[in-house]
């Protein structure tokens, strides 16, 4: 029997295609509204960084961000900022999220909701919040005088010490969630099994639990440290000045210079090193995986 | 991998409870130096608290459990030096096979040459040879289960425990690793206590078979005695099918209502006893009167064709409904028909007087 002859074959292919058309309507919303608040702005950036200030076609944003030591510092602060957070981010959330994954489950949710409290408010009113806080006059600074902690007001704050405290703290939630997901999800046989086969606690943990949580300790690392990249915020309230990170610079571009090539061109070189970056890590975990997998 | 190295397990006085809930009550237990013993019971009897105390997993109110000589009870799991086959495997997925099977050696610290030669001695061991660089996602249920044997057994302990390790699998497969475990366990002659609630499986495999209920282990003895001759109403009905009916024992002998019985012996307490009934020892007779064996009067109910028996039910003259279990290519006896039971005399076996236990 022919396909097309088939018993209702004409009917049953019609549901197919309304049933597809119906996802693609539901999602239609939210591919316009990307398409327009996303793709077109940025493809207009893009655009924007291969234009002179006469308007023809030239590379001397990016001429400029070689030849100009500031532009090269501003991405090696971003780096080093991205990373220390990111490591510092790694040791204090994976044993975080290690306490919470050997909670009872009832008593880990209510530890996670306080996990995720910082979200409840703002970015911005969190940074000035570090800034009353770790001021020279600051709750910090007063009390760790007036307990004879130290003796002068320690410079906490704008400065890079303030931009990581403060980026640390937003950061911390993004770790912490991965980590406490792919931790919950590891079976307890598996330690069990560990243990039984002669493996001290301790082994255990670094033979069999650490490699099964990694898959959730590189998807919050990756998350954190692509976050960073892009953070405006932080820098500019609690670096005072002082701390320039790419995002820091392209506002100083656009709101002082009215330069919007030069800004759009940061913005374009930022993107695709976020891009190199990802698709480094991720072939990077697959090899681990496969290492893992094959030898070891 | 001698049978000398096999250790005895002595359980004395183990006690649990959760709560209110008193998962094992006093548990004795003795598996002798390389016996195949199997707990058997119920859902949420307390055989996996058990085995899980025996791992060091579970932590016990009181008791004392020995490996040979040495108390164990306060010995941590990874110091045990146990095999454990578990229920779901817990093969690590970030290792591939031979790097499963080798992690008891690699911690043992024996040397790469003899870790690689064990774990394919171990892989041979469970037919699985050259199995070794596959992933763990790339294996089959029946294979997992030989890996996580290999690997419980690659370190040589002189005691192994099983947790259901069957459980997971098809019937045909598991009837076929039932066999395979048990000649593997006649190689090895390691120490092994196996927990099941397929009392097919404990009938098959085990040397001794421990019925266990709320916590207690209600008889211990070899599967042909736990069938045959089970020391309580709950073994007989945890085990295989089973009837009662009231029998009376005077001085002249046993009936069964007006109905004289031959016994197998005689009981020494007079009065109402309980006589069990397996439907496979019951046979339909031709005629009413037949020498040597009992007769017991009866009304078929119904009568299942089986495939390879026809199951036949059947109510005898107090009105008890018993099971018997007939030839295929016998007559199927109609419903409502009177039909003749018989019961050898050496087939019947009567309840032992229990004190009624709490
Ligand atoms: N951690 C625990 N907390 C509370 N109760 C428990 C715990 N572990 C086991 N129990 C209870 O102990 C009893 C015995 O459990 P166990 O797992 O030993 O049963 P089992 O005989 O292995 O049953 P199954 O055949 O279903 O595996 C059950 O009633 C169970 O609910
Ligand atoms: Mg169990």
């Amino acid at each position: 029997m022919s396909h097309e002859a088939g018993l209702n074959a004409k009917g049953l292919r019609r549901d197919a295609l309304a049933e597809r058309l119906i996802l693609f309507s539901l999602s239609g919303p939210a591919v316009l509204l990307v398409t327009m608040t996303m793709l077109v702005p940025v493809g207009w950036l893009f655009w924007l960084s291969f234009l002179d200030d006469a308007g023809g076609f030239s590379l001397e944003h990016y001429q400029r961000m070689l030849v100009q030591p500031s532009y090269g510092r501003a991405f090696r602060i971003t780096f080093e900022i991205s990373f220390i957070t990111t490591a510092i981010c790694i040791l204090l959330g994976y044993p975080l999220a290690y306490a919470l994954s050997q909670l009872p489950r009832r008593v880990a949710n209510i530890c996670m909701i306080a996990v995720m409290l910082p979200f409840w408010t703002s970015l911005l009113v969190r940074t000035y919040a570090w800034l009353v806080l770790l001021q020279r006059q600051g709750l910090i600074n007063t009390w760790g005088i007036k307990l004879g902690l130290w003796d002068s007001p320690l410079a906490l704050v704008h400065n890079l010490n303030g931009t990581l405290i403060g980026m640390i703290h937003i950061m911390l939630p993004f770790m912490v969630l991965p980590v406490y997901a792919t931790m919950r999800s590891i079976d307890r046989d598996y330690l069990k099994a560990a243990a039984n086969l002669g493996a001290s606690p301790t082994l255990a943990f670094w033979l069999v639990f650490l490699p099964l949580s990694l898959p959730g300790l590189v998807a919050g690392a990756l998350m954190v440290f692509i976050l960073c990249l892009g953070f405006y915020v932080t820098p500019a309230v609690l670096g005072g000045g002082k701390i320039t990170m790419v995002a820091n610079r392209i506002a100083t571009d656009i709101e002082l210079f009215f330069n919007w090539g030069a800004a759009s061109s940061l913005g374009v070189v930022l993107f695709i090193l976020t891009g190199i970056i990802l698709y480094a890590a991720s072939r990077l975990v697959r090899l681990d995986r496969f290492l893992s997998g094959g030898g070891a | 991998m001698a049978r000398d190295a096999a250790l005895p397990i002595a359980v004395r006085q183990l006690t649990k409870s959760y709560g209110t809930l008193r998962v094992l009550d006093a548990v004795d237990l003795d598996v002798q130096r390389g016996e195949f013993l199997t707990l058997l019971g119920p859902s949420g009897s307390g055989k996996t608290t058990l085995l899980m105390m025996l791992a060091g997993f579970v932590r016990p109110d009181c008791g004392s459990i020995r490996f040979g000589e040495r108390e164990v009870i306060r010995l941590a799991p990874h110091k045990r030096d146990v095999g454990m086959v578990f229920q779901n495997y817990a093969l690590f997925p970030h290792m591939d096979v031979a790097a499963n099977i080798a992690f008891p050696l690699k911690l043992r610290g024996i040397g790469k040459a003899e870790t690689t030669q064990r774990v394919e001695q171990a892989l041979e061991l469970v037919k699985l040879g050259g199995y070794g660089a596959r992933r763990i996602d790339q294996l089959s249920g029946g294979q997992r289960q030989r890996i996580a044997l290999a690997r419980a057994i690659v370190f040589e302990p002189r005691i192994l425990l099983m947790d259901e390790p069957l459980s997971a699998l098809d019937k045909q497969l598991r009837e076929h690793m039932q066999i395979e475990l048990r000649q593997l366990h006649e190689r090895l002659g390691m120490t092994t206590v196996y927990v099941t609630h397929d009392q097919r499986e404990a009938l098959t495999m085990s040397d001794r078979i421990a019925v266990i209920d709320l916590g207690r282990i209600r008889q211990i003895d070899t599967p042909k005695a736990i069938y045959e001759r089970p020391a309580n109403r709950f073994v007989a009905e945890f085990i295989g099918e089973s009837t009662f009916i009231t029998v009376d024992v005077d001085a002249v002998g046993c009936s069964f209502n007006g109905v004289p019985l031959t016994l197998a012996s005689q009981p020494s307490r007079k009065g109402s006893h309980q006589l069990m009934i397996r439907p496979e020892r019951l046979t339909i007779l031709e005629h009413a009167a037949t020498a040597g064996i009992n007769v017991l009067p009866a009304t078929v109910t119904a009568a299942i064709y089986q495939g390879d028996s026809v199951l036949v039910q059947a109510s005898l003259s107090d009105g008890k409904i018993v099971s018997v279990r007939a030839s295929a290519s016998a007559r199927v006896p109609l419903v409502r028909e009177e039909i003749y039971l018989g019961l050898k005399a050496a087939d019947t076996y009567l309840l032992p007087v229990e004190e009624r236990a709490a």
